[in-house]
């Protein structure tokens, strides 16, 4: 077991690794960060001496190397554009990313797994027809189509929800929050529906196409034929089988939400790192891009640790297989 | 038809709504812009929006008013008492937001600041060689050499009060390859109309008014408070300002404006800017890079050169992708600025026909391949005016390809001599012709004249026109660099971009033709 874990440690490490690398190398097409820094009357020996300051004109090796040895103290620098220390800016936006998050998924996991259940179990209804067919608009309509649509009727039409920001958040420690406001709550519904809506089509279809594969399991029609009520076999048998993928694929997708979020936090002004991310690409930013990649790479490698050592401990023949191969002498 | 009657209705009461509320109480104005300032250390970004966001709260010896008039501000008057020394009176009784007295010390501290190696403005006041302190409110700036226009070089150099700088380790603007940010980033302490309440970049900036400040009296505005969000999505910001959540923005795009103007409640101010969007063509180097002419440089002839000119029909950019918002330019500068003339403003005039001849008497009859490199995120549809420039050169035979791309890449490119055929606009802080000369027609050999153009007869008259004080002579010398760049067609003017505001009925906001909100001169709908 430990050895297996710190396998995956390491991997997920190497995978860390690339990730910073392949980043860095795309660094050198982003363009120049002096040219954002300094105003039009710098002269070229002023460009020069910060792209010095800044190591900007050493070799891609020894910028690489740098920004390892720092990242692994926790040192990523100060922004360029901000001209504040990046762990600082990271941290301060990071509660409203996980907020926006953590709303879309529950909104996505509490309207996807009824309407999966319900369009598996009455299959030939009208009603499923219509929410199958209105979720195809849902994986076909890009995110920010969605978004401006939304804040067209629900903010410019009816003035119900505000277009933009976060409303006014509350600082609890070093997380602020938008969940004790009205105004706060006001503003996650249209962002986060924004970006559930996605997620809920994927877990609604997924729930729909296991419910009608458990369905027409043997132990199913055993169910039916003992006479039990439909209630109970639709949801004490049929839908407890289907969980195990879902939970599989919910866990793996919290990952892409926040890689997502990155377009719906700009169409709604979201004070996000996503949106910090973006902004840094514009301005070629390359403390805050570094530091976003390896933290959103991060984020991937421990779900997916996670989720591998879920497995570990509930899918016995893993453990059997290891212990098989070991013995095999290699 | 009803249904529209009933939203349209549905928005006019939610914009009276949320436009009573506030007003109610004090006089908010709730605005957005694309981007944030850079910073609030008044001296480490030299750049418009944060140029814009300083003015509110830190003052300036002179002040560019709302019609960009150098209007006496710290400074109550000025004189050259040398050809080297300027002499400036210094206003009494000013007060710094915390109650202190503003004094020549804080003066003398701030050119020494703005002065530093991390300074971003160091290279705007270099002529500065000293300020010495005669009494606490008259101090004498001395030149390493001539400056005729040092005041318009002030409207930018904010001051700073030494205590608090001193009290708060901020003598030095920002170094960006330091790990810690300094204090005046998110704090400011000025002697401006505004202080800083709440300063969250990238989110919120609130300001309150400055019920001390000196200016009251003669600038008496009605602000009580001024909350900005910067919006960089446009259709988010357009949504926000006729959804009545936003009482004003700095940028809408040209394809909502119509939109805005017909919207009962809304309008829009607009003004041409002190920005000129034009095109550079390499004529310095003896090959080009992109150019399908192997064998020499076809820009070297002042033919190509105005056949490319004479084949933009720029009345036609202008309907057609500018929306009818440009001024058609003649030279780089526009109305505003010193040296300005409308006789050299007038372009050459439009004819394909003329300039197909100009291309085979220089010898390409049948035209050159050659790629425009252009910024796509920069000016107002930067990308769909070259995209039309390709079209129209494609008429006289010049095979163009079109290269856009961000403009952190495009610049370099410019200052690297990469390209052959570029775009790129110049705005004019100063508002004098010579600041465009100093970066556009000096500089063959780096910096932003990236046409390589050099002429040894112009540079002279520019040193000149730098030192000379007799204000006569030197206008005469402007005219004349003008005039030869003009015949020359050492650049390519396209037009001055024009800018617009929008805003709601709630308020009057003056629009200034550097794009710098001044908010001091804000009406209130009673």
């Amino acid at each position: 077991m430990t050895a297996y874990i710190l396998q995956r440690v390491f991997q997920a490490v190497a995978v860390m690794i690339v990730v910073a690398f392949v980043s860095f190398l795309l660094f050198n097409f982003v363009g120049d960060p002096v040219d954002n820094m300094v105003g039009q009357e710098a002269s070229f020996e002023d460009r020069e001496a910060m792209r010095d300051s800044l190591g900007l004109n050493d070799p891609f090796i020894v910028q690489f190397g740098r920004f390892l040895g720092n990242a692994v103290q926790g040192e990523f620098g100060i922004s360029y554009r901000l001209q504040r220390p990046v762990a600082a800016l990271i941290s301060e936006r990071m509660p409203a990313t996980l907020e926006l998050v953590g709303a879309s998924a529950i909104l996505s996991i509490l309207l996807g797994i009824p309407l999966g259940v319900y369009t598996g179990i009455k299959r030939y209804a009208m009603s499923s027809r219509t929410i199958l067919t209105l979720s195809l608009i849902g994986v076909s309509l890009p995110t920010f189509v969605i978004g401006i649509l939304l804040i067209y009727v629900f903010s410019v039409n009816l003035g119900w929800l505000p277009s933009f920001g976060r409303g006014q958040v509350t600082q609890l420690g070093w997380w602020s929050t938008g969940f004790l406001t009205v105004s706060g709550w006001k503003a996650i519904i249209m962002p986060s529906v924004t970006l559930a809506l996605f997620q809920m089509t994927l877990i609604l279809r997924l729930v729909r196409s296991e419910m009608l594969e458990v369905m027409r399991t043997d132990y199913i029609k055993f169910a039916r034929a003992r006479g039990l009520p439909d209630r109970m076999i639709n949801f004490g048998h049929a839908f407890k089988n289907t969980l195990v993928p879902v939970i599989t694929i919910i866990g793996l997708n919290v990952g892409s939400l926040i890689a997502f979020s990155i377009i719906t936090e700009t169409v709604f002004q979201w004070p996000g790192m996503g949106f910090l991310f973006i902004q840094a690409v514009g301005f070629a930013d390359i403390p805050v891009m570094a530091a976003y990649l390896v933290l959103v790479a991060a984020i991937f490698v421990t779900i997916n640790l996670f989720v591998d050592i879920l497995y570990f401990v509930v899918d016995p023949r893993l453990r059997v297989e290891r212990t098989v191969s070991a013995g095999g002498g290699e | 038809m009803k249904l529209r009657q009933v939203f349209g209705g549905i928005l006019v009461v939610s914009a009276v709504a949320f436009a009573a509320t506030p007003a109610t109480a004090k006089n908010t104005i709730r605005w957005a812009s694309q981007g944030d300032a850079l910073t609030g250390d008044p001296h480490a970004a030299n750049e418009a929006p944060t140029n814009s966001a300083s003015r509110k709260v830190y003052d300036t010896l002179v002040y560019a008013d709302k019609d960009l008039k150098f209007t006496p501000w710290l400074a109550t008057s000025w004189k050259l008492i040398n050809p080297t020394t300027w002499e400036f009176e210094l206003r009494k009784g000013v007060k710094w937001h915390d109650g202190s007295d503003f004094t020549a010390d804080d003066v003398k501290f701030s050119f020494e600041r703005v002065l530093s190696p991390t300074s971003d403005y160091k290279k705007q006041v270099n002529s500065v060689k000293e300020v010495k302190i005669i009494n606490p409110h008259k101090v004498h700036i001395i030149h390493s050499g001539p400056n005729p226009i040092f005041p318009n070089q002030l409207t930018t150099i904010f001051i700073m009060s030494k205590a608090w700088s001193e009290k708060n380790d901020v003598t030095k603007p920002q170094d960006r390859a330091a790990k810690e940010e300094t204090y005046a980033v998110r704090h400011a302490m000025g002697t401006g109309p505004f202080k800083l309440k709440i300063r969250e970049p990238d989110v919120k900036t609130v300001l309150v008014k400055n019920e001390d400040w000196w200016g009251l009296k003669q600038f008496p505005h009605e602000v009580d408070e001024i909350i900005y969000t910067p919006i960089s999505n446009p259709a988010t910001r357009v949504a926000a300002l006729l959804s009545g959540e936003l009482d004003f923005i700095l940028d809408p795009p040209l394809q909502d404006l119509n939109r805005i103007k017909s919207t009962p409640g809304l309008k829009i101010r607009q003004t041409a800017q002190t920005r000129t969007i034009f095109l550079g063509m390499n004529q310095g180097k003896d090959k080009l890079i992109t150019a399908s002419v192997k064998d020499k440089n076809p820009f070297k002839d002042v033919r190509v050169r105005k056949a490319f000119y004479q084949a933009i029909d720029i009345d036609a950019i202008k309907k057609k992708v500018m929306r009818g918002y440009s001024v058609p330019a003649g030279i780089i500068t526009s109305k505003f600025i010193h040296g300005h003339t409308p006789g050299l403003d007038k372009r050459h005039t439009y004819d394909p026909a003329a300039a197909k001849k100009l291309l085979a008497e220089a010898g390409y009859p049948n035209g050159f391949e050659i790629q425009l490199d252009c910024p796509n995120n920069r000016y107002i549809n930067d990308e769909g005016i070259c995209q039309a420039v390709v079209g129209m050169l494609a008429k006289i035979g010049v095979k163009v390809t079109l290269s856009a791309i961000p403009k952190t890449i495009h610049f370099p490119k410019i200052k690297n001599r990469e390209t052959d055929f570029y775009m790129l606009g110049w705005g004019v802080p100063t508002l004098d012709s010579h600041y465009v000369f100093s970066f556009l027609t000096k500089g063959a050999d780096k910096g932003w004249n990236g046409t390589g153009f050099n002429d040894p007869e112009i540079n002279k008259a520019i040193d000149q026109i730098e030192i000379e004080t007799d204000f006569g002579k030197r206008d005469e010398l402007i005219g004349k660099v003008w005039k030869k760049m003009k015949d020359n067609v050492n650049y390519l003017p396209l037009h001055h971009q024009v800018i617009v505001w929008a805003m709601n009925d709630r308020i009057d906001v003056p629009i200034v033709a550097d794009d710098g909100v001044r908010f001091i001169y804000t009406k209130f709908k009673k």
